[in-house]
Order: C-alpha cells, then sequence, then structure tokens
C-alpha cells in the first residue's frame, strides 16, 4: 500500500464498509517499448474498486490511467503485479479466458464512440446481446439513454452525443458488472457531454452497475462516489465526495 | 539523392509489399501472355517462312496418275507459273523391326543429280543420296525417332508387291509436311506414318513410271492468281488422270499449320486483356484506401505548397513502380512460358529447327501495356484524392454512409443476423467495387472452365471418331481399286471377326462457283463397322442413293439437303454426274461425303470395286494377321486404330495437360490477386470496427466471420457465376473454332466444373488465411485511441 493511500484510507475505503471488491490491483507497473524507449505508465499501483460504485480515475494525459483501466478491462496486461476480478487472477488470463472475461462483464465506452457505421444504433447494441448470456432488449438499452426515436438510424444520421449515447447503451445491454468509460465526453461539447454524463449516471444508479470513468477535467469528477487521481503512473490522491454533484449542474 | 516524397513512396510501397506483390503477380501473368503468344505466334512464323523459302516450298500442288516427262515443258509455259518439278510419289508398306504393326510411307522420288527445284529437303544428319544406288532413302526425323532408327539402319519395303531392303543414309525434313500426318487421319501417328525419298530411277523402275510422273508442284510469279493456274493445269493433267491441283493453302500440312496460327492470334490476346483488367480493378481499390488513408498527409503537402501535379505523380509512381516490377516478371515469364510452349509444337511439327526470337518491340509493348492499364485503373482514385482542397481534408472523412440493404427494403431484414447484415451493408456500399470482384473471381473459374473443355472436348472427340464411328480396329487401302472378292477373302484369314469393303473415289464436287476436291467414301449397304454419326450422337443411315454430307461441307459448298450436286470423279473414267445430297451429318472432324458402294460403283460405271476394308480382329491373331498385310503387295497402307489413339495420348493429350497447368496457374493467381487484396482492404478499412468488436468480446473466430465475410461473400457468389461464364465462353468458342479439320463439340465433364470452383476456392481460402494471420496482431487499445 502507497503512503498516499495510507493516508487517505479513512475517506476513501469501501462504501458502507462492507461492500465487494470488484477489483483488486496490486503492485502494477506497466513498461511500453517505444522502438527503443522504454515508457513506464505504471510505477506500482494498488487499487481497489467496490461494487456499485461510482469512480472517476482522474490525471492529465499520460499519467497512466488509460492504461490502468485497459488492465482492469482485460485488453492489456501488466508487466508486473496482479489484478484480481471478484477474487480471480486476471493477470493469470489467456487471450481466450480474457475474450470470455470481457464478454461477460465488462462494458466500454470509448472517447470516439467506435460504432460499427454499417449497423444502425439498434444493431449496433444487438451486436453485443446477441453474444450476451444475460442482455437486456436492445431497445430497453437504447430507452435508458433516451434513443428510443432514433433506434434505426445509422452512425453516420447521428450527432455526435448521440453516438456516444448508442455507445453507452451497447456498453450496458449485455447487464454487465462493471462499466468501464476512457473519455467519454471528451470529443463532446459541453452541452452533449452533460447528457452523456446523465446517461452513465443513470446506469450507475439504477442497474447498481460498477462504474469508472476516465477524464482529465476535475469537474467531472464532482460526480463521482470516489475520485482516484493518478499521476505520472502512480495513484497520488484518494477521495470519497461526500456530496455528489448531479451531472446537470456540472460545467466546464 | 533520394527526395523526401521519394522516400515516403518507398516505405509506403514496403509497408503494402503484399498486396503490391499480388497485384505485380497479376500483371507480370498479363505481360507473361502477351509476350508468349506474340514470341510463339512470331517465332512460329518466322519458323515457317524461313524454312518454307530456304527448302524451295511449293505454291500449288497436283497429283496424276501418270504423265509423261514431256508434259513438264506444257506445264512451264502455263501463264502464272515460274517453275515446276514433277517427280514420283508413291504408299508403301514398311516392315519396320520391333514393330508388329505395318507402317506406312509416302516415299517421294528425288533427282539426285541435282537439287530438285521445289519442295527441297532438308538433311539433319547422314548424307544425300548417291546415284545409282537403289536402296538407299533418306527418312523423316519424326518417323525414325518414334521408331529407334537412325542412319545406317535397314527398313523393309514393300515397293510395287516386291519386299525390299533399304538403307537409311539420311534423316531429313520437308516443308510439305512439317504437320506430318497421313492423309485422312485426324492424329498425326509418327510411328506409323513417314516420308522417305529415294532416287528417282530407282522408283521409278521399281513403279514401271521411268520418263514419267505422278507428282507436280509448281511456284507462281508473284501476281498469279492461283485459281486461273489450277483451271489451266487441270485441263493440261485431266487425259493424264489428273486429281485436280490444289493451292498451299489447300496443302494438309500447310492449312493445318496455318489454323493453328489463326487461332494463336485471337486466344492471344484474351488471356492479357483479362489480367490487364484485373490489375486496373486491383490498382483502383487499392489506390482508393491508400488515398483516403493518406487524405491528411495530401492535405498536409499542398499546404507545404506541392502542387497537385507533384501529389499525382507521387502516386502515379507507387502505380508504375508495381507495373514495372509486374512487367519485368512478366517479360521473363512470358519467354519461359514460350520457350515451353514452342517445345510443346516441336512436339507436334517437324521443323529441323525453331527460330525462337523474342522481340524487344513486343517486350516494349508489353511493358507499355501493363503501365498503361495500371494507371488507366488507379487514375480516378488519384485524381479524386489530388483534387481534394487542402482545408478539407485537414478534416477527418465524414462516416462512412450506409443503408439497408435491398434484403431489408423487402421486408426479409428479420432473418438476416448482424454480422450478416454489416457484411451485407458494406457489400452494397460499393456496387462497382463488389461487382468488379465478382467478376474478377468468375474469370478465374472460367478460365479453368475454358481450359478443361478443351480437354473434355478432345477426349469426345476421341471418343466420338475412334470407338462411336469407328466399329472396326484396322483399316487397310490398296494401291488400285480390286475386285470385291480380293476383300472377301480376307474374312477368311484367321483371326478376322468382320471384313467390310470400302472405296475412296477422288472427286471434285462442285456446286455453281463454289468447289471442293475430296474423297467421296462408299460404304457398303448395312455396314456395321462404320457408323455416321453426329456430333450429338444421332446415327444417320447411309441410303441406297445419293450423298450424305458434313454439315460443315455444305455449309462450304452453300448447298442444302434435297438439291443435287455436281460430282467430277477424278479418276479411272473420270464421269460426272449429278447426285442428290440425301441427308448432312453434322460430325465431328473432317469433310466428309459418304455414298453406298453400289451406288458409288455404278456412278463410276464400274462393276464391284473397292479401294480397301475395315476389320475387326482378334487381339491373338493380330500379329500373324499383320504379318501377311505386311506381304500383301496390293496394300498401299494400314491404319491400326488403337495406335493412332495411343500416338494421341504421347502428343497433343500431353500438350493439353501442359496448358490445363497452366491455366490453373493463371485462375490461382487472379483468384490470389483479388480475394488477398480484398482482405486486405476489409482489413485496413475495418481494423477499427473488428478491435471495437475484439474489446466488446468477440472472439477471434467471429471477427474473423466479419474480416472475411465481405470477400467470401463475392467468393462464393463468384464461383457459381464463373462457372455460368465458363460454359458461356466454351459454347462461344465452339463456335469460333468450327474449322474444317476439327469441330470441337461442346460438353464440359462435371469434374471440370468441380475443378474450375474447387481451384479457385482453396486459393481464394490461401489467401484470406494469410490475412486472417494479421488479426493476431491487432492493436486493441491503438486502434481505440485513435480516430479513424
Amino acid at each position: 500500500m502507497s503512503s498516499v493511500l495510507a493516508h487517505d484510507s479513512e475517506f476513501a475505503g469501501p462504501p458502507r464498509g462492507t461492500a465487494e471488491v470488484v477489483f483488486a490491483a496490486q503492485a502494477l507497473t506497466k513498461v511500453y517499448h517505444m522502438g527503443e524507449v522504454d515508457v513506464q505508465a505504471l510505477r506500482g499501483v494498488d487499487v481497489e474498486l467496490y461494487a456499485g460504485e461510482f469512480v472517476v480515475l482522474l490525471g492529465p494525459s499520460g499519467s497512466g490511467k488509460s492504461t490502468l483501466l485497459n488492465i482492469l478491462g482485460g485488453l492489456d496486461v501488466p508487466t508486473s503485479g496482479q489484478v484480481f476480478y471478484r477474487g480471480a487472477p486476471l493477470t493469470e488470463f489467456d487471450d481466450g479466458a480474457l475474450t470470455r472475461y470481457r464478454r461477460e462483464n465488462v462494458g466500454f465506452v470509448f472517447q470516439f464512440y467506435n460504432l460499427i457505421p454499417s449497423l444502425t444504433a439498434r444493431e449496433n447494441v444487438a451486436l453485443v446481446t446477441d453474444i450476451a448470456r444475460n442482455p437486456m432488449k436492445p431497445a430497453d438499452a437504447l430507452a435508458l439513454v433516451e434513443l428510443t426515436e432514433r433506434q434505426d438510424h445509422f452512425p453516420s444520421q447521428l450527432s455526435g452525443g448521440e453516438q456516444q449515447r448508442v455507445a453507452i447503451a451497447r456498453a450496458v445491454a449485455k447487464n454487465p458488472a462493471v462499466l468501464l468509460c476512457d473519455e467519454p465526453t471528451g470529443a463532446l461539447d459541453v452541452h452533449t457531454g452533460i447528457l452523456v454524463l446523465e446517461a452513465i449516471s443513470r446506469i450507475n444508479t439504477e442497474l447498481g452497475t460498477t462504474t469508472a470513468v476516465i477524464t482529465h477535467n476535475a469537474v467531472i469528477a464532482e460526480m463521482a462516489d470516489r475520485v482516484i487521481s493518478i499521476s505520472d503512473g502512480k495513484i497520488m490522491h484518494v477521495a470519497r465526495n461526500i456530496h455528489k454533484r448531479p451531472a446537470n449542474e456540472l460545467t466546464w | 539523392m533520394i527526395s523526401a516524397l521519394d522516400r515516403k513512396l518507398l516505405r509506403d510501397l514496403s509497408q503494402m509489399k503484399g498486396q503490391a506483390f499480388a497485384i505485380a503477380i497479376v500483371i507480370s501473368a498479363g505481360v507473361a501472355t502477351f509476350v508468349n503468344s506474340r514470341t510463339i505466334l512470331h517465332s512460329l512464323e518466322i519458323t515457317r517462312a524461313t524454312f518454307y523459302e530456304r527448302q524451295h516450298f511449293a505454291d500449288l500442288f497436283a497429283r496424276v496418275k501418270r504423265a509423261p516427262d514431256s508434259v513438264t515443258d506444257w506445264l512451264k509455259d502455263v501463264p502464272g507459273v515460274s517453275r515446276v518439278e514433277t517427280r514420283i510419289v508413291e504408299n508403301v508398306t514398311l516392315d519396320v523391326a520391333g514393330l508388329e504393326e505395318p507402317a506406312v510411307a509416302q516415299l517421294i522420288s528425288l533427282p539426285v543429280v541435282r537439287e530438285p527445284a521445289l519442295n527441297q529437303v532438308y538433311l539433319r544428319r547422314g548424307r544425300q543420296l548417291t546415284p545409282g544406288y537403289d536402296d538407299e532413302v533418306l527418312v523423316s526425323e519424326a518417323f525414325t525417332k518414334a521408331n529407334n532408327l537412325d542412319v545406317g539402319d535397314s527398313i523393309t519395303a514393300i515397293i510395287n508387291g516386291r519386299r525390299k531392303q533399304l538403307r537409311i543414309v539420311g534423316i531429313a525434313f520437308s516443308p510439305e509436311y512439317v504437320f506430318q500426318i497421313k492423309p485422312g487421319d485426324l492424329l498425326p501417328d509418327p510411328k506409323h506414318f513417314g516420308i522417305m525419298w529415294m532416287e528417282y530411277k530407282a522408283l521409278a523402275t521399281a513403279y514401271d513410271m521411268y520418263g514419267a510422273f505422278n507428282d507436280v508442284a509448281f511456284s507462281l510469279q508473284r501476281d498469279a492468281a492461283p485459281e486461273e493456274v489450277i483451271h489451266r493445269v487441270d485441263g493440261l493433267l485431266d487425259r493424264y488422270g489428273g486429281l485436280g491441283a490444289y493451292a498451299r493453302k489447300d496443302q494438309l500440312s500447310h492449312l493445318l499449320l496455318e489454323s493453328d496460327i489463326q487461332s494463336l492470334k485471337t486466344a492471344g490476346l484474351i488471356a492479357p486483356t483479362i489480367f490487364l483488367a484485373v490489375a486496373a480493378f486491383l490498382l483502383n481499390v487499392v489506390l482508393t484506401r491508400l488515398t483516403s488513408l493518406q487524405r491528411e498527409q495530401i492535405a498536409a503537402l499542398k499546404a507545404f505548397g506541392y502542387t497537385n501535379f507533384q501529389i499525382a505523380w507521387h502516386y502515379m509512381k507507387f502505380v508504375l513502380l508495381i507495373a514495372i516490377v509486374g512487367g519485368c516478371v512478366g517479360t521473363a515469364g512470358g519467354v519461359w512460358l514460350a520457350h515451353d510452349f514452342t517445345k510443346m509444337f516441336l512436339r507436334v511439327y517437324q521443323y529441323p529447327e525453331l527460330i525462337f526470337r523474342v522481340r524487344p518491340s513486343v517486350v516494349a509493348r508489353g511493358v507499355l501495356i501493363a503501365g498503361g492499364a495500371a494507371l488507366l485503373g488507379a487514375m480516378g482514385a488519384i485524381m479524386l484524392a489530388v483534387r481534394l482542397p487542402p482545408a478539407e481534408a485537414m478534416r477527418p472523412e465524414p462516416p462512412a454512409r450506409y443503408r439497408p440493404t435491398l434484403l431489408e427494403r423487402i421486408g426479409l431484414g428479420r432473418l438476416v443476423p448482424n454480422v450478416a447484415r454489416m457484411v451485407l451493408r458494406q457489400l452494397e456500399r460499393h456496387p462497382v467495387k463488389t461487382s468488379f470482384s465478382l467478376v474478377a473471381i468468375a474469370m478465374a473459374v472460367a478460365i479453368v472452365v475454358v481450359g478443361n473443355f478443351m480437354r473434355n472436348s478432345v477426349d469426345k472427340v476421341i471418343q466420338t471418331n475412334f470407338f462411336d464411328v469407328q466399329q472396326y480396329d484396322l483399316s487397310l487401302a490398296t494401291v488400285e481399286p480390286v475386285s470385291i472378292d480380293a476383300i472377301n477373302e480376307l474374312a477368311n484369314v484367321p483371326g478376322v471377326h468382320e471384313c467390310e469393303p470400302r472405296r475412296t473415289v477422288v472427286a471434285r464436287l462442285r456446286s455453281e462457283n463454289h468447289s471442293r476436291r475430296l474423297g467421296i467414301i462408299g460404304l457398303p449397304t448395312d455396314c456395321r463397322l462404320m457408323r455416321l454419326i453426329s456430333k450429338t450422337g444421332e446415327m444417320v443411315s447411309l441410303p441406297p442413293e445419293g450423298l450424305v454430307l458434313s454439315q460443315k461441307l455444305a455449309q462450304v459448298l452453300h448447298v442444302r439437303a434435297g438439291q443435287t450436286i455436281r460430282v467430277e470423279a477424278l479418276q479411272d473414267k473420270r464421269p460426272v454426274a449429278d447426285v442428290e445430297i440425301v441427308a448432312l451429318l453434322d460430325d465431328i472432324a473432317g469433310l466428309n461425303a459418304y455414298m453406298n458402294l453400289e451406288a458409288l460403283n455404278r456412278l463410276m460405271r464400274e462393276g464391284p470395286q473397292v479401294s480397301g476394308a475395315i476389320l475387326t480382329t482378334d487381339p491373338l491373331f493380330r500379329p500373324a494377321i499383320y504379318r501377311r498385310l505386311k506381304e500383301t503387295p496390293q496394300i498401299a497402307s494400314v491404319t491400326v486404330k488403337q495406335a493412332s489413339v495411343d500416338s494421341f495420348r504421347n502428343t497433343i493429350a500431353k500438350n493439353m495437360m501442359h496448358m490445363r497447368a497452366i491455366n490453373l496457374l493463371f485462375a490461382i493467381i487472379i483468384a490470389l490477386g483479388v480475394v488477398y487484396n480484398g482482405a486486405r482492404i476489409s482489413l485496413s478499412e475495418r481494423s477499427r470496427e473488428l478491435a471495437t468488436l475484439r474489446v466488446i468480446g468477440f472472439t477471434k473466430r467471429e471477427i474473423s466471420t466479419i474480416l472475411l465475410g465481405e470477400i467470401g461473400t463475392i467468393t462464393l457468389l463468384g464461383i457459381p457465376f464463373g462457372l455460368v461464364l465458363g460454359y458461356v465462353f466454351a459454347r462461344a468458342l465452339t463456335y469460333f473454332l468450327d474449322q474444317e479439320v476439327f469441330r470441337f463439340p461442346f460438353v464440359i465433364a462435371n469434374s471440370t466444373y468441380g475443378l474450375a470452383a474447387g481451384v479457385v476456392l482453396a486459393a481464394s481460402i490461401g489467401s484470406a488465411l494469410l490475412v486472417r494471420r494479421r488479426l493476431d496482431d491487432l492493436d486493441l487499445i491503438g486502434v481505440l485511441k485513435s480516430r479513424e
């Protein structure tokens, strides 16, 4: 445990003391070999995420927050250290097991939406519900993000905010245990960004999905249960918001 | 010093080396087929022209029963005639050591004291004939090779009824027998048919022809009209039993060479066109993708001050580099192929040497055409990219537009799973690209179908001609027409099951201003050993009166069944009669005229005469029968059916196998080029989608389906389309190849379709798997972090 985390443990512990630990990361490091240069993206990270909470990972670009999220999501493997998902050692999973893990447990939302242009909004969601074990109906997922009327539109017919909400619907339609969002508002203006954050927040409260949002925008941190600040590959600070602010009160 | 932009070019190329290579191979196949066919054509033409000129190949030929030498002077005086060479030509039966069946030779007289003025013999080995030695012969090379004979060996010939031991003193070639085939045969059989040259005096003495000739060759003055000369020569030779003069174009060997050259000329243009069209298409697709990926780079270059032309030229160089590599490989491949093909031609053609010449102009034209086709294909994509204003190019491309597919618009959308929907919409979004890929795959399939169809067709010709039409295993011809009793005696020879007489009468068929010289075949009533069968297997029965003509012959003579035609017999009493054409026979080879034997004899104003027989024999007795035939002086020639079929399998069939292998290679090249590039473009366009799907939890297998679904659908649709296309091409080919010598029947074996579909499918799967491996390297994180 880092000294910073130990210092803040009083505030940063599990909500109401007993919630289940969804992710437990221990001594994570990650080194990228970029040509002849080694980039140390994570330098010993210990962190736990608890069931049902809304966490914001806050940090400047290059701080390692995306690397951490990718490792938690099973997209990347650490150079050293261990990650447990509900007690199962993710770091020992092979490619097939990681694929299964992503398919069954994780919903992803990306900065650039990554919708399939040849599929309509509903079909993009159906892409996930087709392979999930216990999905909701695509139409229900789109209703959650208030896009019922746009469900037969192709991505080229949707605005950026709408596309991102389709991406969120796609991420949650499988009823994932965790929702991981990487700069979900990064490509959006304030107004549409707020709409997207509202959607994410609603998923978190209504479905109880453990949610982690990566951002470099400190304002967004105000809507989280906990804020984990990352800088230079290390966790600098963990704080609990006593008063969460609803998304529609935010502005930047 | 290499410029920065050229450096970019080389790096772009090395990044896309797989695709560039696949396209270069398709281009090289186009250039190779072009260089190959032009080189062969040129080599064959120059070889033939040189050989003809050096050996003084005649322009006109005539055969007579017997004409005194004094006629020669009259012939020389015919206007238009330049030189005349008379000689004696006889068919003799040979007894060759090691060959059970009798062989046949055309024995030709040579004036030993001087070189003949026309149709000179080219001596490969040995020496010329010595005057005064009546047992020396020169022998055609194909015959000596097939029978393992050489200078110094002996052959026994039955010359005018007497066995005579002949010594081979030289191995020779003649411009008259480049295509060495026994008159009346369908296929060359060098083992059983040869050409021999003998001193005039010896031959004349043996046949009691001294001071006379039975064959004459002419060369014509440059401006002479052959028809005019033929008319006058026939007038002079009629009273000596002239069988009708004919020009070089009707000379058997020349006719066959010419028909090969003509078909090469047309076939030689088809393959390069297909390959270069496919290459142009592939370059268009690849350049469209490349310029779209480099949209922002192009904008930056413009911002730096590069002109539109400089940027266009940059991409043109990219295309030209690929075309040049393809052109060089193709030229080398084409020359190699041409070498290989000429070897195949030498298996059939008898030239002392083949002049193999690769013309630089052909290579230059091949490479130019390749470059032109490549630029033509790429130009659209390049211009589109270059014309884009820089400010617009700086912005990312708008998201691709899609719409529901036709299937969904007509309400069947519910039946289509999501993944299939992605594939279908992608296909429908690029209708031109989709249809062109489809056509290219279909072409690959069609190439195999057509290539193999030729084989199926020839197999059918062999089956029809040698097994359905010819129910006999042995046919023989007599020197002179003989009484039917002589043939009936053959039926009593031990081992002869059945024996039927037949008579061939050389005649000219004439209808208004169309005429043709040929042998009318007389067959007995109820002939069992020879059946008149059409291409489609229908049997025509020979009526007691009148003629049955090949449909092709009727076409040549512009006559129909029911009409009468003038028959001018050129033998014996040379009667002329009008005979009704009773029926037409859509047969498979040659221009044939059949008549009832008795009717033919009545027409000839003769009793029961025959000039040959066809037999079925007991295999056990065949050696004895052959021995007996070799000793029978009246017999001029014997044809053993099985030997002809075997000879076919050793020469033409071998060549066809070879051609088939090359066709398969070409089909594989096209399939590889189309599928590999198609899959690579898909991968490039959709790696982002695929990475997203992987992140969401799709397995590698599932995203492979999406990646390869598009090109897989094209392949699966292209194959049946290709089978249909192959069918149509083969049909067209039977029409265009409808020749007087050989009419290709339309038959395609099921195995041909199977092979075509199988080869293209296998090549496609192979190329797809090559691309699929790249999914292992898909950068899941990187692709999500960046904008398209």
